[in-house]
């Protein structure tokens, strides 16, 4: 499948397409198929967010998996500040990026 | 230290405001990325993986009280509460939103700082060496030097838009403890004949490329020598390969056309830069230079010292050096607690460090390329006390260019260049090499998540590289370099490893190298006398 993520203009947050909008989560990533570059125009172009580029990812049972550690550690946070990431509370957290 | 005259606080507000005026436009539309992101970066504001870095210059890596705490406020306010210092000897948020980043910049130019040449390809803030102006062993303080040429290169018309960035560091000890010679231009100061002078090195750098800067001129009188830089920055200016971005630094020039001929270019221009009356008239030279003068020491000072806590003692002999005025001592602050982020301070640790600066060290503090902290002027009696805040806060460890102390830049958990993590590689390494640190004696260990080499691995005694091999991560180990005066570049020790995998290979060669040793020997004494074969025999069976 095939995500399209980028940075939130303001924020700098990270955030995925999920088919109408933008989330922080991966979770609700939605698969943008050959449409990601259109997208990415339309919503650069709009400022809803920076930067914006189209990943490969694997669908799982727990949602969209990033093919590249680089945007799993994206979609997480810091591998090394469990208490920075989206999921601090889950010390199971960092294995799904490794 | 320097203090902002009227120009300097000028400069810095106008440039905020105009700034100010960017991130508005960006905000509204006006400005697409592409237009943007040149301007962000010339106000040290980058893209990475979570969010915006803004990296703050500490020029020549010297700063007070004052400006210590606003960046302890900045991260509580601002950031998530910690900033991470850098092998620049500079300071990074990571966790900046853009429509904040003005206040930011403002709140900094009140306390005569900034985040300009921190980044694109312009003359970068000015390293130095962190014991200017406390060691015995300098002919001069640097740092009047320093600043100068941070004046000359801000907003310098001509070197703005340079083919790549440009790196300056001047030291005046023959003990190099600023890689000098890994710069695009290392600026030794020397005295001869009872004239200060300098010696110029032109042509160093890391990254993918790594290069040892070979002496270009070997004495330029202190009163030419912003004219001689002035011609070195031309020639790579006319020069540098601006086609080729992996051949665009000065180094690729100086090592293609040759030593001799970028100097007999740089001689040439020089004689006709020098007619062009650049370097500072004697007044304003003064007026920097009083602002370095040396702190009111008391020649009473007792040197005397109770190292009955052996704790006390084990941090003494590990982490403070001998000052040049009898009865203080410079004292190096750990930013590498055992299993700890390399570089990493919080608010409070931040806050902390101002304070005892503020009480304990003529209100002064220092960064060190090797990411720690520095006060460089305690009075002797004062340490234990220092000692004893700084254990409570978790900055004491006494492990001063030990197995632990280690360079490690943020990789691939924060940063977008990156292909592979640092810093659980440094935290493993810490972990496992702690308990013998202390035995092994001095051995430096740096880290590199890529080939932009920040985490300074070929000047590592073990330099550590990762790289992306097929999507996992993976880390090529070398070992024999160093960025001090004996200064080398680190061989490759043969194929990479995985995590697990480099660590326990590191604790071989450390285990071979405490087999090999002889008495004295530092790993890497013991790795330039026997060569790589024993080390690698150990490493791969």
């Amino acid at each position: 499948m095939k995500l399209l993520t980028g940075n939130d203009l303001a924020t700098g947050d990270v955030t995925w397409w999920t088919g109408s909008g933008w989330s922080r989560h991966v979770e609700d990533a939605a698969d943008v198929g050959a449409d990601g570059e259109a997208i990415a125009r339309a919503e650069e172009g709009a400022r809803r967010v920076n930067v914006p580029y189209v990943i490969d990812a694997a669908a799982t049972p727990d949602g969209p998996r990033p093919a590249h550690i680089k945007d799993r550690i994206r979609a997480l946070g810091p591998t090394v500040r469990p208490d920075l990431t989206l999921k601090p509370a889950d010390p199971q957290a960092g294995s799904w990026v490794i | 230290m320097y203090r902002y005259d009227h120009y300097d606080q000028s400069i810095v507000d106008a440039r905020v405001d105009e700034f100010r005026d960017q991130v508005t436009r960006r905000l509204s539309g006006q400005l697409t990325e592409d237009q943007f992101k040149p301007i962000r970066l010339m106000n040290g504001l980058y893209l990475q993986l979570h969010a915006y870095m803004l990296r703050v210059a500490i020029p020549y890596g010297t700063l007070d009280s004052r400006q210590m705490r606003m960046l302890g406020s900045i991260a509580r306010d601002h950031d998530r509460g910690y900033g991470h210092f850098t092998t620049r000897q500079n300071l990074q948020f990571n966790w900046i939103k853009l429509e904040e980043t003005p206040d930011i910049l403002a709140k900094l130019a009140t306390v005569e700082m900034h985040a300009i040449q921190t980044s694109g390809n312009c003359i970068r803030n000015i390293s130095s060496d962190q014991f200017a102006g406390a060691a015995a062993d300098e002919v001069a303080d640097p740092r009047p030097w320093a600043e100068l040429i941070r004046q000359w290169s801000t907003f310098h018309p001509e070197f703005s838009y340079l083919p790549r960035k440009f790196k300056i560091a001047v030291i005046a000890a023959d003990e190099d403890r600023a890689a000098m010679r890994l710069h695009d231009i290392g600026i030794q100061l020397v005295e001869r004949d009872g004239l200060l002078g300098a010696r110029i090195y032109v042509g160093g750098g890391m990254g993918r490329t790594p290069m040892i800067a070979p002496l270009i001129r070997d004495f330029v009188a202190a009163d030419d020598l912003m004219s001689y830089l002035e011609a070195a920055l031309r020639v790579y200016n006319r020069y540098g390969r601006r086609d080729n971005i992996y051949k665009a630094r000065i180094k690729i020039l100086v090592h293609e056309i040759g030593a001799d001929a970028y100097r007999a270019q740089v001689e040439e221009e020089f004689a006709a830069v020098k007619q062009l009356g650049l370097d500072p008239p004697a007044a304003e030279l003064a007026r920097i230079t009083a602002m370095f003068a040396a702190p009111p020491f008391d020649p009473a000072a007792p040197a005397e010292i109770d190292r009955t806590d052996p704790d006390f003692a084990l941090w003494l002999d590990q982490n403070v050096r001998a000052h040049k005025a009898p009865g203080y001592s410079i004292v190096t602050i750990s930013l590498k607690p055992v299993g700890g982020i390399p570089g990493d301070a919080t608010a409070d640790q931040i806050d902390l460090v101002a304070d005892l600066a503020e009480r304990h060290s003529f209100d002064e503090l220092r960064v060190t390329h090797a990411q720690n902290l520095v006060l460089p002027h305690v009075r002797t009696s004062d340490l234990h006390a220092i000692w004893q805040q700084l254990a409570d806060a978790g900055l004491a460890e006494p492990n001063l260019d030990l197995a632990t102390d280690i360079i490690a830049c943020p990789g691939l958990d924060y940063c977008s260049l990156a292909n592979a993590r640092s810093i659980p590689l440094a935290q493993k390494l810490s972990e496992r090499l702690a308990p013998v640190q202390h035995n092994l004696g001095e051995l430096k260990m740096k880290i590199s998540g890529c080939i932009n080499a920040c985490g300074h691995h070929h000047a590592g005694h073990i330099g550590i590289l990762g790289v992306d091999k097929k999507g996992t991560e993976n880390y090529q180990l070398s070992f024999g370099g160093s960025g001090a005066e004996d200064v080398s570049l680190a061989k490759i020790t043969g194929p990479g490893f995985d995590e697990d995998g480099v660590v326990d290979a590191v604790e071989r060669a450390t285990d071979t190298y405490r087999t090999l040793r002889e008495p004295g020997e530092r790993f890497l004494d013991t790795y330039r006398r026997v060569g790589m074969q024993p080390f690698k025999e150990a490493i791969y069976g």
